[in-house]
C-alpha cells in the first residue's frame, strides 16, 4: 500500500464514477503525458471534480500515518488530492521532477500551490524539493505558508536549522499558529529561543501582545537570569493563557531557579503536575478564543 | 437599508492601492474582474509575462480577498504586445496553462489596437483557444478608428463561430452601441475620464437603450481613472430617474450573467463563501453584511456633490 493507492481509493470512493474515470483517462499516459495536457488536467480538476472536502474516516487517517509517518490528509480537498495524485501519476517519477515542480509552483494559483506543497512529503526524493519548499514558506499568502508549515512533516525532516527557525518566527509574525507545526519540541534550539525572546522584546516595546505559544520553544533553553526574567514577565501578563504558557515553559527549563518560580504559581504548577495543563490543552483554548 | 451590490467587471487592480480596495468595498463593490492587459511599459520577455499572469491569478486575488472583494481575471495576450511577434509566439504557448486557473472567467482583453496583421493573427488564435476551452471572451475595442474596429472585431468573432452571448465587447460608445446590441453581443462601457465614456453620457444611453446586455465598468488602471466609477454611475443614474432594476442589471447582474458562463463566478462566492475560501482567500465583507450606507463621497453642497459624482 502506498500513498498513491490510498489517494486513489479515497477519490474513487467519493467521486461519481464518470468523474473518477475522467481523471484516470487524463493521467493514463503516465510519465509520457505531454506538458500542455498536464497543465490542462491540473486546471480542469476543480471544474470537473469540485472542491469538496475529502471525506476521511479515522481508519483512513491511520492508514495514511502508516504509509507515511506524519502525513495528515485531514482538511485536504478533493481537488487538492486529485492534483497531488496527478503529479504522482505523471511527472513525479521523472528525473527532472524538481525543475518541473518549481515551474508548477511558480505558475500555480492559490489552491494549486496549497495542494502541491501539502503533498511535498509524498513525492519521490523529497529532499531535492527543499528550495521550492522554502519558497512556499516565503509566500505572503498565509494559506500557502501554512501548507508547508502546518500538519506537514516536510520541514521537520528536511529544513536545516536556519530555515526551521525562520519558519517558526514567521508563523508568529503573520499571526499564524505554532501548534500545527510538526516537530516543534524536537527541533527547538538555543538560537531559535534567542530569536523568539528578541521578538518578544520587540512586541513588548511596541505595546503589542505576545503569543503564548512563543514560550514553548523558549522553555527548554531558559537557563540564564535574562531568559528567566522574560518568563517572569510573561507570567505577570493579565492574559491567563500567557501565564499558563510561562508556567509550561518554566516546567521544562534546565535551570534550578525555574522550579522555585514554578512552585510559586501554585495552581498552574499543580495542573502541570497532574497533566491537566499541557501545550495541547493550551492550544485548544487558543483555538476556541 | 442594505448597500446595493456592484460588480466592476473591468478593473486593473494590480495598478491600484489598498485605499481603492477599501473605498470600493465601502461603496458596495463585491467583485472585480481583472483583465490581463498592457501594463504601460512593454514586456519584452515571456518570463515577465508569466510572472504577470501568475500575479493576477494569485497574489492580486488574495489581496482583494483581504478587503472582502472577490477577484476574478481574464487571461490573454493584449493587442499592443501582439505586435512583438517573438514575444507573442511564446505567450501563446503559455496561455493554456493559465486559462484554466481558479477564477479565470474569460479569454481577454483581446482584439485590436492599430489593427495590424499580427494583431489580427493573435486575436484569431485566442478566439480559437476560447472555443477549445469553452470560455467567454472579453474584447477590447480600439481607441482609434473605433467604429470600424468594433465592427471588424465582431465580424471576426462570428467568422470563428463563437456565439455572441459568450462575448463581451468593451469600451463601447454612442457610435458603436446600436450595432453591438443588434448583433447580440454584450455591450460594456468603461467609465474612464477623458478618453472613453463619462457617466452622464452613460446615463443618457441607459435612458435611450435600457439595460438589456449593457455592462458598466471602470477600466481603472495606472492612468487617471476612477475605481469608484461603477457605484458613482449607479448613484447618478438613480438620481436621474433610471429604474433600480435597470441599474442593478447594468452595474451587477449582466456582468455576472456574462462571465458566470465560465462556471467560475457565482453570487455564492461573496454571499455564502465556502469554508475553504474563507480559510484561504476571502476575508468576507463585514461592511456589506452590516448594511452600512455606501460611502462614495461626503456631499458638501448639492452642487458640489453633483460635481463630485460626475466623471468627465
Ligand atoms: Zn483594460
Amino acid at each position: 500500500m502506498t500513498a498513491r493507492d490510498l489517494m486513489q481509493g479515497w477519490l474513487q470512493r467519493q467521486l461519481p464514477p464518470e468523474h473518477w474515470q475522467w481523471l484516470e483517462e487524463r493521467n493514463a499516459a503516465g510519465a509520457a503525458t505531454p506538458e500542455k495536457d498536464l497543465f490542462i488536467t491540473l486546471g480542469l480538476i476543480p471544474r470537473k471534480l469540485g472542491k469538496a472536502d475529502l471525506d476521511l474516516t479515522a481508519d483512513d487517517l491511520a492508514a495514511a500515518e502508516r504509509v507515511q509517518p506524519g502525513w495528515s490528509p485531514q482538511g485536504w480537498s478533493v481537488d487538492g488530492t486529485a492534483r497531488v495524485l496527478t503529479l504522482l501519476q505523471t511527472v513525479a517519477g521523472r528525473n527532472d521532477f524538481p525543475e518541473r515542480f518549481r515551474q508548477l509552483c511558480r505558475t500555480a494559483d492559490v489552491a494549486e500551490a496549497i495542494a502541491f506543497y501539502r503533498g511535498l512529503i509524498l513525492y519521490p526524493s523529497p529532499e531535492a524539493l527543499e528550495p521550492q519548499a522554502a519558497e512556499g514558506v516565503r509566500s505572503n499568502m498565509r494559506a500557502i505558508f501554512e501548507a508547508v508549515a502546518h500538519n506537514n512533516p516536510y520541514p521537520r525532516l528536511y529544513f536545516d536549522e536556519s530555515r526551521w527557525n525562520h519558519m517558526v518566527l514567521k508563523a508568529l509574525f503573520v499571526d499564524s499558529r505554532l501548534h500545527p507545526i510538526q516537530g516543534l519540541d524536537e527541533r527547538a534550539n538555543a538560537e531559535l529561543a534567542q530569536m523568539l525572546r528578541d521578538y518578544a522584546h520587540e512586541r513588548w516595546a511596541a505595546g503589542r501582545p505576545v503569543s503564548p505559544e512563543l514560550w514553548r520553544c523558549v522553555g527548554p533553553f531558559a537557563q540564564d537570569e535574562a531568559a528567566l526574567a522574560d518568563l517572569d514577565q510573561a507570567a505577570r501578563s493579565s492574559d491567563p493563557n500567557e501565564q499558563a504558557a510561562a508556567a509550561l515553559a518554566l516546567s521544562v527549563s534546565p535551570s534550578p531557579l525555574a522550579a522555585e518560580r514554578l512552585a510559586a504559581m501554585h495552581e498552574l504548577a499543580a495542573q502541570i503536575a497532574d497533566g491537566t495543563l499541557t501545550w495541547d490543552v493550551l492550544s485548544a483554548r487558543l483555538d476556541a478564543a | 437599508m442594505t448597500t446595493p451590490m456592484y460588480i466592476d467587471p473591468h478593473a486593473h487592480m494590480i495598478s491600484r492601492t489598498t485605499n481603492d480596495y477599501e473605498a470600493m468595498a465601502a461603496a458596495g463593490v463585491v467583485a472585480v474582474i481583472e483583465p490581463a492587459f498592457w501594463i504601460g511599459q512593454p514586456r519584452t520577455y515571456v518570463g515577465t509575462y508569466i510572472d504577470y499572469l501568475s500575479t493576477i491569478v494569485g497574489w492580486e486575488r488574495f489581496r482583494a480577498g483581504q478587503f472582502g472583494i472577490r477577484h476574478y481575471c481574464t487571461i490573454g495576450l493584449n493587442s499592443k504586445e501582439a505586435n512583438n511577434e517573438e514575444l507573442a509566439e511564446q505567450v501563446m504557448e503559455i496561455l493554456p496553462r493559465f486559462a484554466l486557473k481558479d477564477g479565470v472567467v474569460a479569454i481577454g482583453e483581446i482584439g485590436y489596437d492599430e489593427q495590424t496583421p499580427l494583431e489580427d493573427k493573435y486575436f484569431r488564435a485566442q478566439l480559437e483557444l476560447a472555443k477549445e476551452l469553452d470560455l467567454p471572451v472579453m474584447i477590447h475595442t480600439p481607441h482609434r478608428d473605433k467604429k470600424r474596429g468594433t465592427s471588424r472585431s465582431m465580424d471576426v468573432v462570428e467568422e470563428h463561430g463563437l456565439p455572441p452571448d459568450k462575448v463581451v465587447v468593451d469600451h463601447n460608445n454612442e457610435e458603436t452601441i446600436a450595432e453591438t446590441l443588434q448583433r447580440g453581443f454584450w455591450a460594456a462601457f468603461s467609465i474612464y475620464p477623458g478618453s472613453k465614456m463619462g457617466n452622464e453620457r452613460m446615463v443618457e444611453l441607459l435612458k435611450q437603450y435600457g439595460a438589456e446586455r449593457i455592462i458598466v465598468d471602470s477600466a481603472c488602471d495606472w492612468g487617471v481613472s476612477d475605481s469608484l466609477a461603477v457605484p458613482k454611475t449607479a448613484k447618478l443614474a438613480a438620481e436621474r430617474g433610471i429604474p433600480q432594476e435597470q441599474i442593478h442589471k447594468a452595474c451587477y447582474a449582466n456582468a455576472l450573467a456574462a462571465y458566470g458562463q465560465s462556471g467560475q463566478m457565482s453570487e455564492e462566492d461573496w454571499l455564502n463563501p465556502s469554508p475553504i475560501d474563507q480559510r484561504t482567500l476571502y476575508a468576507g465583507n463585514s461592511i456589506l453584511r452590516g448594511g452600512a450606507a455606501p460611502r462614495i463621497e461626503e456631499p458638501v453642497s448639492p452642487a458640489q456633490a453633483e460635481d463630485k459624482l460626475i466623471i468627465r
